[in-house]
């Protein structure tokens, strides 16, 4: 199975992406978790202010036959949230790395991306399943 | 299905597998001392011998009691449609047979139930039902503190005592709180403190609740507390009793958000207090705060129409400790005679049961008043409200010894309450007849000191 894991992007154990823009990091799900999840119908998203641990649940993706948590790669804050999901949670299955993004956190640490998976790991975890 | 016991070989492999001699070993855990001994069990007897027994227990029964008793579980004439459609073999002997391969006539009488209580309340989304009204009061109260992101719930004390009751026990050990918002003297919630409330801003209110009719039977303004509560960013559940909304305002159209009530009095007999039914709606767009299950319509791979559990991926077996509530079963066989009673009636029948009632427990007030007891509050009723007796628990037994049960005395409920001390509050249904009410009242005067 090949499924779309961009070089550009960290990832985690729990199958979510972070792409850093500065201080910010954007974070969603992999194509690879969507594509586990199935068509997904609605995603429950923090409020903007919220501030996060590395690892804490920030909100809750279902699909038509199951629903999972979703934990945050790094500590930070929100700083806003993907509105379009609300309307069209479609958006996670469809365009996982671009238009089924998640979150925008302000980052505590920038530089604590680097204790996140490169691309290469993250292939050799999906890979073993 | 072949049900198969296990025989003692299988068990001894079982045993064998464990690593233990006896099945006893698998309790070494439980404190002895905590631990059944035996039990104290009397002699077998005859079948012949135990229906005697059982015969004499049941002649111990209070009946032909004449009976103004509500507060919150009401007599009413449930038509002999609704035990024989409710005691079909199909209906009665399956438990949660929800695969929509072989449950389509259970499937569709749940969303049948759902479109009923929609149409009554006015919102659109209603659970297939939950224990009884109190356990769906309190699902409502968490739905809202998940829905706001918000703590503190408001609730009016003159809700029904055991439905806060369990609200408490649902928000102990938490970070929520629930608190109590007093009433006035003429018995309706005090908006005046709602308000304020509302307002301090230490901790921003996630829910208001409040009864309508509340637990003294009284109207409460529920389009000002709901406004009250929608300017502070909370929602507004109302809880309700079902058959009052065939002549009060839905829900929907005064701003509830919630609305939840027992669903006993359709259909339902005084069962030992249970089992009841729970009713929620919700307004569409909390859909996916709504605890338990919901069943939706659609079609099949033929175009057919077909019934299935829907919005499922939050219930227990797949969300286990994060699902929406563990605390949630639907009540499938109550709701059916919810639902059979709303069909045989239609909208003018529960119309007229809901008129009736009302206009008995008017005719109540005038006989009680023309022997001297009036009312304890001044706001309008329905039918149901609180007199003002003097030594009102010991008239209260007495009339009870001449075969009259006087209501509630609410002191039961309120022993801290001045105002309530003395107060009895008296019920009337369609099946109160004018030959109870002047039986109550002949009663009552002999009574009076």
């Amino acid at each position: 199975m090949t499924v779309e894991i961009p070089e550009d992007l960290r990832y985690t154990e729990d199958h979510e992406w972070l792409r850093l823009e500065g201080e910010e990091g954007i974070v969603g799900i992999t194509a690879y978790a969507a594509g586990e999840l199935g068509d997904v119908v609605f995603v429950e998203l923090p409020a903007v202010g919220t501030a996060l641990e590395k690892s804490q649940s920030f909100g809750v993706i279902e699909s038509v036959k199951t629903a999972s948590d979703l934990y945050s790669p790094l500590a930070g804050e929100v700083v806003a949230v993907n509105e379009r999901l609300a309307e069209h949670p479609e958006l996670v299955n469809d365009d996982p790395y671009g238009e089924g993004w998640m979150v925008r956190l302000k980052l505590a640490d920038p530089s604590a991306v680097d204790d996140l998976q490169a691309a290469a790991d993250y292939s050799r975890l999906v890979e073993a399943g | 299905m072949a049900y198969s016991p296990h025989t003692p070989a299988d068990r001894g492999r079982m045993r064998e597998a464990l690593g233990i001699d006896t099945v006893d070993a698998l309790f070494d855990d439980i404190p002895a001392r905590v631990r059944a001994n035996g039990l104290d069990l009397p002699e077998p007897l005859s079948e012949l011998e135990v229906a005697r027994q059982l015969q004499g227990l049941a002649e111990r029964n209070r009946t032909g009691v004449t009976s103004f008793l509500g507060a919150g579980a009401y007599r009413h004439h449930i038509p002999a449609a609704v035990d024989a459609v409710l005691s079909r073999g199909e209906f009665y002997t399956a438990y949660t047979p929800y695969q929509p391969e072989i449950s389509q006539g259970t499937l569709q009488t749940i969303y049948e139930f759902q479109s009923l209580i929609a149409e009554l309340t006015g919102l659109d989304v209603v659970s297939a039902s939950h224990y009884d009204g109190a356990a769906a009061m309190a699902e409502a109260a968490l739905m809202t503190v998940r829905a706001t992101r918000r703590n503190r719930v408001l609730a009016s004390r003159a809700i029904h005592r055991h439905f806060l009751d369990t609200a408490r026990t649902y928000f102990a050990g938490g970070e929520m709180t629930l608190e109590e918002l007093p009433t006035a003297a003429d018995g309706t919630t005090d908006l005046g403190a709602l308000e304020r409330e509302l307002a301090s801003s230490d901790e921003p209110v996630a829910g208001v609740l409040m009864g309508q009719p509340n637990a003294f039977g009284l109207l409460e303004p529920m389009a000002e507390a709901a406004r009250q509560a929608h300017d502070a960013g909370a929602l507004f559940v109302a809880v309700v009793e079902p058959v009052s909304l065939a002549v009060l305002a839905p829900p929907a159209e005064y701003g509830a958000d919630i609305c939840v009530g027992e669903g006993q009095p359709l259909g339902i007999g005084l069962q030992y207090g249970g089992p009841y039914l729970g009713l929620l709606a919700a307004r569409p767009d909390l859909v996916r705060q709504v605890p338990g299950r919901l069943v939706g319509r659609t079609t099949d791979v033929e175009g057919r129409r077909a019934y299935v559990m829907t919005l499922r991926a939050r219930e227990q077996d797949i969300r286990r400790d994060k699902a929406a509530s563990n605390i949630c079963t639907n009540q499938a066989l109550c709701a059916l005679a919810a639902t059979v009673y709303l069909a045989t009636l239609g909208p003018h029948g529960l119309r007229d049961v809901a008129a009736l009632g009302a206009a008995r427990a008017r005719e109540l007030e005038q006989a009680l008043a023309a022997i001297g007891v009036e009312r304890v509050h001044s706001m309008a009723y329905l039918n149901e409200f609180a007199i003002r007796v003097p030594d009102a628990q010991a008239v209260h037994a007495r009339l009870l010894e001449r075969g009259v049960l006087a209501g509630l005395p609410l002191a039961r409920w309120y022993p801290e309450d001045e105002q309530l001390r003395d107060a009895l509050l008296v019920c009337a249904t369609e099946v109160t007849s004018a030959v109870d009410i002047g039986h109550f009242a002949e009663a009552l005067r002999e009574e009076l000191p």
